[in-house]
């Protein structure tokens, strides 16, 4: 009995280096991508995809980004989204889309010339805040708009 | 497959703004194939990186919540006539494709 027991455990440990091996073989590839951030773009939940997307969900809303997007939007599948911070130190932005099943659309790197400006399109399922987080110094700054969805962009 | 960004890039006063647009599907994953019922695999692109002169301008990492053929713009100071501009972008499955052009 006892025998048996050992063989198994050295068996499971056996097969776990190897699966652990296969996990760190898989994952190989991806390095060359270490930056995306797939936690965060696969997050349901604005605050989650916050955390991994900029370290932290702890955003205050400000003035000093302006937040471009049309008010009504008729097609969901090509939003159009304008975002420029007059934050001094701007690093990086996000832009999310509140009510979307992976709220996080797209997060940017800023280099040190690079003026915080950013102009994208983005999808959008349904009627929904546009969020947009700037992280300046370290700190997190958003703001957010409304933008009326008629036809969703998101499945179809 | 370098046909599948367009780029322009302008400088004034030191001041470059740059204009870049791919071709991708940008699938998401989600749709369905109204044929078969079937789900249309996800394609979409990552990582987009811009360079001038040596230089990363800008990182972009990329949800698939971004359109069909995406547009991307932004502008960056310091920038010279002639100083040159690449755009490089890889997705979800490993396609990648990068166009290198010179600021007008």
């Amino acid at each position: 009995m006892n025998q048996n027991r050992r063989v198994l455990l050295k068996g499971s440990l056996a097969a776990g280096a190897v699966g652990a091996a296969i996990g760190a073989g898989l994952l190989a590839p991806k390095t060359v991508l270490a930056a995306w951030a797939k936690e965060a773009f696969e997050a349901k939940e604005v605050d989650a995809a916050l955390k991994g997307a900029m370290g932290s969900a702890d955003a205050t809303a400000s003035d000093k980004i302006k937040l471009k997007a049309p008010d009504i939007a008729e097609n969901g599948a090509v939003v159009p989204i304008t975002v420029t911070s007059e934050i001094d130190g701007t690093t990086n932005i996000s832009l999310l889309v509140k009510e979307n099943n992976t709220p996080l659309t797209s997060s940017y790197e800023l280099g040190d010339t690079t003026e915080p400006y950013i102009s994208t399109r983005v999808k959008m399922g349904k009627t929904s805040d546009v969020i947009a987080v700037v992280k300046a110094d370290g700190k997190l700054y958003s703001t957010a708009k409304e933008v009326k969805v008629t036809i969703g962009g998101c499945g179809g | 497959m370098a046909k599948s960004i367009k780029l322009r890039a302008k400088e004034k006063d030191g001041l470059a703004t740059v204009k870049a647009l791919i071709s991708h599907a940008m699938e998401t994953g989600l749709r369905k194939d109204k044929k078969t019922g079937k789900p249309i695999p996800a394609e979409f692109i990552q990582e987009v990186i811009c360079e001038s002169a040596g230089k990363t301008v800008l990182t972009c990492q990329w949800g698939s919540a971004i359109s069909k053929n995406p547009f991307i713009s932004f502008k960056f100071s310091g920038a010279k006539s002639g100083d040159s501009i690449k755009i490089s972008w890889v997705d979800n499955k490993g396609n990648s494709d990068s166009l290198e052009s010179a600021i007008k």
